[in-house]
């Protein structure tokens, strides 16, 4: 383990570049997480935030530049090794079974157990709904009950549980994948908030989205992304909620649109 | 009614009403007719353990019914014509059953097919396989003997063959508490072996399933594969070895069966891959997956038992016992398909 003040930065991507085949998914991107801070990924779809992602995650290696962790390099064979390193990715599909109980998906593969018996080793129930509760809880989640499915949990709700779970397991470094891309006005609200407490906790969060408006209160730093290049890294002082979103693909075709519609009027 | 297995267990308790009522003085609930349907019963029983974790894990296995054939003649035609000894081929069954089950479950997983079909091929391939080689070896496809042979081999004969707490059974006899022949033997001689691998299975796997780690993948490889897999569970491994124990439940069935019935038979265990699944979804458990229970898919096999049965005490035509069982298992399936509605829709 590398000394861990060594870097002001968690993760560092510098000129990263990646291909599949002929096609340039990324070319020439570089991000940089400080510590307990809140970074913005804003594209448009098709823009590279889902291969940044994955290289973040491990599931995919650069083919070119470098990616430091604590300043360190590294070359993540699997998701396991990020994981390994604290960083832990909530994808949007979340990851949850909505048949099986809420403290049954949050221990889903890393189960507790104890002795019964003497013999058994069993699923220790009564501690992983014990833990489950009490992390949903922080997040202002009450179960209904130790059986409730997470099938009847809301969107929201069940961002929260996939956050709180990455965080149980010894997350440092949070990657959200469009975490209220399905949600309404107030559930959005409540994840921001679940974010903006990840920060208070020390954590450093990358957040993905196409959504100015959910990413402009809560972000620190902004990277924008357009067609696998960046388009630049801005602190919030340096940048106003209008300049993002002109600069966001499809800002500009926002603004025709909408002054295509002044005209009728 | 938030269990799995609350449906099964009113339909045992309907059925059970219903034939106190037409058939309650007609001996079906005397010990000796007890006998008579939950054996059938235990058979069942032991092939929905196997289907319903399975189920549970988000496949099935149509192939368990020509596993039973297939399986019964490889234990029973070594001992009858090459002399080996039953406690040896009846292991040598297993490692074939369990090597198919290795073998489905591979395909299942590696070529992303539907179970369904994988495992139809397989319910004519090893039919048609276990027909083939029976008349290549043995020259026949119904090999007689191998119970007798199996009452003298103390392996087979301590798992499988005849009943179990014969003492205690004569004992109650000679007090007048139970029915005797007319020489002072009991009627009903002892527990039939396969109510008792039928109860231990039951048991041993209802516990893996609701209080182990391995459980918690079962439901979680069956709710959603993928989000199973995204957190670390091994889906392929747990779902491989769940067609490997459903394949071992066909073997248990061919081995008691063999033991019971005292020959073996290529065309044994038609229509039991249905029957199994019928018992499980009836127990509750989701044709898609990620729910169910094996308590469930024992009352299944339960009713099962009582209706087919039982139907031949009352003055019922016996052919309304399929009429029943598939009235059955379709007000069955409706009930699930609500129950998962109610489980995954944000409320």
């Amino acid at each position: 383990m590398a000394p861990l003040a060594t870097s002001e930065y968690v993760l560092e991507l510098d000129n990263i570049s990646k291909f599949f085949g002929t096609v340039t998914a990324l070319s020439d991107v570089s991000v940089r997480l400080k510590r307990g801070e809140v970074h913005c990924l804003l594209g448009d779809n098709g823009a590279g935030k889902s291969t940044l992602i994955k290289i973040l995650a491990g599931v995919h290696p650069p083919s070119r530049g470098t990616y430091r962790v604590d300043g360190e390099h590294v070359l993540f064979a699997s998701p396991r090794d990020a994981l390994d390193r604290g960083i832990a990715t909530v994808y949007q599909d979340l990851a949850l079974v909505p048949l099986m109980s809420v403290c049954r998906n949050f221990f889903m593969g890393r189960e507790p157990t104890r002795k019964r018996w003497g013999i058994f080793r069993v699923f220790d129930r009564r501690l992983a709904v014990k833990i489950a509760n009490e992390s949903l809880a922080e997040m202002g989640i009450t179960v209904r009950d130790d059986e409730q499915a997470v099938g009847t949990m809301s969107g929201g709700e069940r961002q929260c549980l996939a956050i709180a779970r990455a965080i149980h397991f010894g997350a440092r470094v949070l990657i959200l994948d469009e975490p209220t891309a399905a949600l309404g006005v107030k559930q959005s609200a409540n994840v921001l908030r679940i974010i903006a407490r990840a920060r208070d906790k020390g954590l450093s969060v990358i957040f993905i989205t196409h959504n100015v408006h959910h990413a402009y209160p809560i972000g620190d730093t902004f990277t924008l992304l357009n067609r696998g290049r960046s388009m630049g890294t801005f602190k919030k002082a340096e940048i106003s909620r209008n300049e993002v979103l002109n600069m966001m693909a499809g800002g500009q075709e926002m603004q025709e649109l909408m002054s295509e519609l002044d005209v009728r009027i | 009614m938030g269990r799995p297995s609350a449906t099964a267990i009113a339909g045992t308790a309907l059925v059970f009403a219903i034939f106190w009522v037409t058939a309650g003085d007609s001996g079906m609930f005397a010990l000796d007719g007890v006998m008579n349907w939950s054996v059938v019963a235990g058979y069942l029983g032991i092939l929905a353990v196997g289907a319903c974790l399975l189920m549970i894990g988000g496949e099935f296995d149509l192939s368990i019914g020509s596993m039973i054939g297939f399986t019964g003649m490889v234990a029973a035609i070594p001992p009858l014509h090459f002399g080996w000894p039953v406690w040896l081929s009846m292991v040598v069954a297993l490692a074939c059953a369990l090597v198919l089950g290795f073998v489905n479950g591979q395909l299942v997983v590696r070529t992303g097919l539907p179970s369904f079909i994988v495992t139809l091929a397989f319910l004519f391939v090893l039919r048609g396989l276990t027909l083939a080689f029976s008349i290549i070896v043995a020259d026949r496809t119904i090999v007689s003997g191998i119970g007798d042979l199996a009452e003298h081999d103390p392996v087979a004969r301590f798992l499988f063959w005849g009943t179990f707490g014969d003492g205690w059974f004569t004992w109650l006899a000679s007090h007048g508490w139970i029915r005797a022949l007319d020489d002072g033997t009991p009627l009903v001689r002892g527990i039939p072996k396969v109510l008792i691998w039928w109860a231990v299975l039951a048991i041993a796997c209802s516990f893996q399933l609701t209080r182990t780690r391995f459980g918690n993948w079962i439901f979680a490889v069956g709710g959603d594969a993928n989000a199973a897999k995204n957190v670390g569970v091994p889906v392929k491994r747990v779902k491989v070895s769940l067609f490997m124990f459903t394949a071992a439940c066909a073997w248990l069935f061919a081995m008691l069966q063999i033991c019971d019935i005292g020959s073996a038979a290529a065309d044994r265990g038609l229509q039991k891959e249905f029957e199994a699944v019928i018992a499980a979804v009836i127990g509750g458990s989701l044709l898609t997956g990620g729910y169910g229970s094996v308590i469930g898919a024992c009352f299944g096999a339960l009713i099962f038992g009582v209706v087919q049965i039982g139907i031949t005490y009352t003055n019922i035509n016996a052919d309304w016992f399929r009429v029943f069982l598939g009235l059955m298992l379709l007000l069955a399936v409706l009930f699930n398909n609500q129950v998962r509605r109610r489980v995954t829709q944000a409320r």
